[in-house]
């Protein structure tokens, strides 16, 4: 069974108490993008063997949405975050790489991007 | 015959309101029109007859006599005025049921995904009960569990059944 501790009320779920959300961090591409873009938006995701980041919804809790990294091999859970961070924070990143020394991140961090001055 | 697990009850007099807001910047407000301090995530503060309950980062339920509910409403209003903020009397969209006597939390355990055993006495846990959303607290020797109206009668008859006589959770 899977539980999961909401990062926004503190609460360790089990998957019954939750809403699975898909693919995390995913950039929407809307009115003015190219055909391809859009179409990955819609339909590309990806199904990695591993780390894996998602989105979940605390739906018979608090009812907020956040972001989980876990294998979808083994269901460990490396850690759980809030939505407004716009890639795995440095807490989630280093806790992956303590069990799974050679992953590698697929993102570039930018410096300070809009979703990070957010308020939540 | 044995007993029934516990005693099932239906709670006619709760009134409740729904406080949406920024909890950081309306909170003193929040708490002087209630006349009952901010609970901390996850608790609630009773201070009877009232109860205000952490419903999530930015949701708080006050739990209040039903005579008592239009004027809070008005005093909750006014308190917030000017600001990004709901308050809602949710009374008539929400049933409320009694749980009492040694095994009420039993009775639970086998409805709730959720180690209420753990909960403490100023918890407030929001979980389902099989199929439908509802909240928890402790009263006295039991629970109160919160759900909504339009599913009151599942409710009723999930905790009925739950409650029977010898389907206690101890070994026999
Ligand atoms: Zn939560």
């Amino acid at each position: 069974m899977l539980t999961l501790t909401c990062p926004c009320c503190g609460i360790t779920a089990e998957e019954t108490e939750l809403h699975p959300g898909g693919e995390a961090h995913l950039k929407r591409f809307g009115p003015g993008s190219s055909d391809g873009d859009f179409e990955a938006y819609l339909f590309a995701r990806k199904n990695p063997k591993g780390v894996h980041f998602e989105r979940w919804r605390h739906a018979y809790g608090c009812g907020k949405w956040f972001l989980a990294a876990r294998d979808t091999v083994t269901l460990e859970v490396f850690g759980t975050y809030k939505a407004q961070n716009p890639h795995p924070t440095p807490e989630i990143v280093a806790s992956i790489r303590a069990k799974r020394p050679d992953w590698q991140p697929d993102w570039t961090e930018t410096k300070t991007s809009s979703a990070e001055s957010l308020t939540e | 015959m044995a007993e029934a697990l516990a005693r099932i009850t239906k709670l006619t007099d709760l009134g409740m309101i729904q406080i949406r807001a920024d909890l950081a910047a309306a909170g003193d407000a929040i708490a002087a029109a209630c006349g009952v301090a901010i609970p901390a995530a996850t608790a609630m503060v009773a201070k009877a007859p009232r109860r205000l309950c952490w419903m999530s980062p930015d949701e708080l339920l006050l739990v209040l006599p039903l005579a008592e509910v239009p004027e809070a409403v008005v005093a909750l209003t006014a308190a917030l005025e000017g600001q990004h903020a709901l308050v809602l009397d949710v009374s008539d969209m929400r049933s409320a049921f009694g749980i009492e006597g040694a095994k009420a939390e039993q009775v639970l355990m086998k409805l709730c995904p959720a180690d209420l055993a753990k909960m403490p006495a100023d918890g407030m846990r929001r979980t389902r009960a099989a199929q439908v959303a509802c909240g928890v607290w402790r009263q006295g020797d039991g629970f109160v569990l919160i759900g909504f109206r339009s599913v009151s009668d599942y409710l009723l008859g999930l905790l009925n059944g739950a409650a029977q006589a010898g389907t206690q959770l101890d070994p026999r």
